[in-house]
């Protein structure tokens, strides 16, 4: 892995004159890098912003208050997508909580029919909280994940409870690990079953993360150690400084200082193999993003026309020009971060 | 004026100014030392440096090594130990002395 430094002097700046001193698109093009789609693989959707927690780093600002919830109309049109398009091999399904989307058991029946490789972004806590606002439990979660064969996608972001609880909220870490063992019960975290059960480490704080290899060791030594628990892999993300992240980092005066580090950090390798040029993202709504994180900038893909799955075009969106601005520092830190873990 | 700005930090460089060629033999040698894996991992190093940098009391290295201790994986609860350690070799040092006060104690007969 290779890091270059590059000299940024930290002084105060609003929000224009930050996309011009953070400025991602020169940053490739000074070093002559082009970074344009190579294939569409993975489809992420976005199926609701609810959630049975309200995390501290949360860039999609999730919480027991959100109403957003893709419609059976838009995941029907979804699913066509996927049986049209061969090469897409992956349906990734976030939230909030996904599991809180009324349809998402049906997506992910229809998926897996069609022999498409699913994720779920499981928050683990949703199987003991079930739905906040109608109370339904989601006890079957679990059980439905292994038989269907869904990769579990889990975020922990320690293996201690003092930052998992700091940056998930009170009592997170404990349901986490009871979780974790249903999940187990289950086959999950097993090698060679086909049952993947994956975590994600994000730093509890304006740091950025430690190395994939070293953390999966520590995290696999304790979890079993402590709490008998197995998983596969665990996929190190650096936070990105949108939304909720960002209002933390700007409450303890330490935004542009993060910004600064990032920049800092920008890796060539891990800009070659960011996750937007292999993935597509979609809204709620059905708009179609480069990731989830231009999602919730509203930086919809713009090909001649604004994207959705409605005019969803595979040819078109491959020539598309990728939406960049200074959070996609935040993908080409260090060893990189993308949904699967580090780049590089 | 004051001491010790965190923002100072980044002016270490320039302590070259006047003589670069010894600065970066500096640079290359801490790096070499710090920066890597070796037979001790860069997280053992990077508590060893949190360490001395509180029986140094270097604010700076403070600010660097707090931050960089979190970016090798390591937690606050190593962290505090690894300061406790700083905190008892200092205290140990001070009382293993006192064989030197004993032995002068014993010269004057006292």
């Amino acid at each position: 892995m290779s890091r270059r430094v590059l000299n940024i002097s930290s002084t105060t700046v609003g929000p224009f004159e930050e996309e011009l001193k953070y400025n991602f698109s020169k940053t490739l093009a000074d070093r002559k890098i082009t970074v344009s789609p190579k294939t569409i693989e993975t489809l992420q959707l976005n199926v609701t912003r609810l959630c049975n927690q309200a995390c501290l780093h949360c860039h999609v600002d999730a919480s027991p208050k959100r109403k957003e919830h893709m419609d059976l109309r838009t995941i029907n049109r979804c699913l066509e997508i996927l049986a049209e398009f061969e090469q897409i091999k992956n349906i990734d399904i976030t939230g909030g909580a996904p599991e809180l989307n009324p349809h998402f058991d049906y997506l992910v029946l229809e998926a897996r029919k069609l022999g498409k490789h699913v994720m779920s972004r499981h928050n683990l806590t949703v199987t003991l909280d079930g739905n906040p606002v109608t109370g339904e439990s989601k006890a079957y979660l679990p059980e439905f994940y292994a038989e269907h064969q869904v990769e579990v996608v889990s975020s922990l972001p320690y293996y201690q409870e003092y930052f998992t609880d700091k940056q998930r909220g009170r009592g997170v870490f404990s349901k986490s690990i009871e979780s974790l063992k249903l999940l187990n019960e289950q086959g999950y975290g097993k090698e060679n079953n086909g049952l993947q059960l994956n975590l994600v480490y994000n730093p509890a704080g304006a740091f950025l993360p430690a190395g994939q290899d070293c953390l999966e060791k520590d995290f696999k030594k304790e979890l079993l150690q402590k709490y008998g628990i197995h998983f596969n892999h665990l996929f190190i993300i650096t936070n990105m400084p949108i939304h909720r992240f960002r209002q933390q980092l700007q409450r303890l005066g330490n935004y542009e200082e993060y910004l600064d580090k990032l920049v800092n950090a920008f890796n060539p390798e891990a800009a070659e193999g960011i996750m937007c040029r292999s993935l597509l993202s979609v809204s709620y709504d059905g708009r179609i993003f480069d990731c989830d994180f231009n999602q919730m900038l509203d930086m919809q893909v713009k090909n001649g026309k604004l994207s959705t799955v409605f005019n969803f075009n595979y040819d078109d969106l491959m020539t598309r020009q990728i939406e960049f601005a200074s959070h996609c520092f935040g993908c080409t830190a260090g060893a990189g971060s993308s949904c699967g873990g580090e780049i590089t | 004026m004051h001491y010790y700005e965190s923002d100072d930090l980044k002016k270490f460089a320039d302590v070259g100014r006047f003589s670069k060629k010894l600065m970066d033999k500096f640079f290359a040698y801490y790096n070499e030392v710090v920066g890597k894996d070796g037979a001790l991992s860069k997280r053992e190093k990077a508590l060893i440096a949190l360490a001395v940098a509180h029986a140094k009391r270097c604010p700076y290295c403070i600010d660097a090594y707090t931050t960089g201790c979190l970016e090798a994986g390591a937690n606050p609860e190593q962290m505090t130990e690894a300061i406790h350690v700083a905190a008892a070799m200092d205290a140990g040092i001070t009382l293993v002395h006192g064989v030197q006060m004993n032995n002068v104690l014993d010269k004057v007969g006292a």
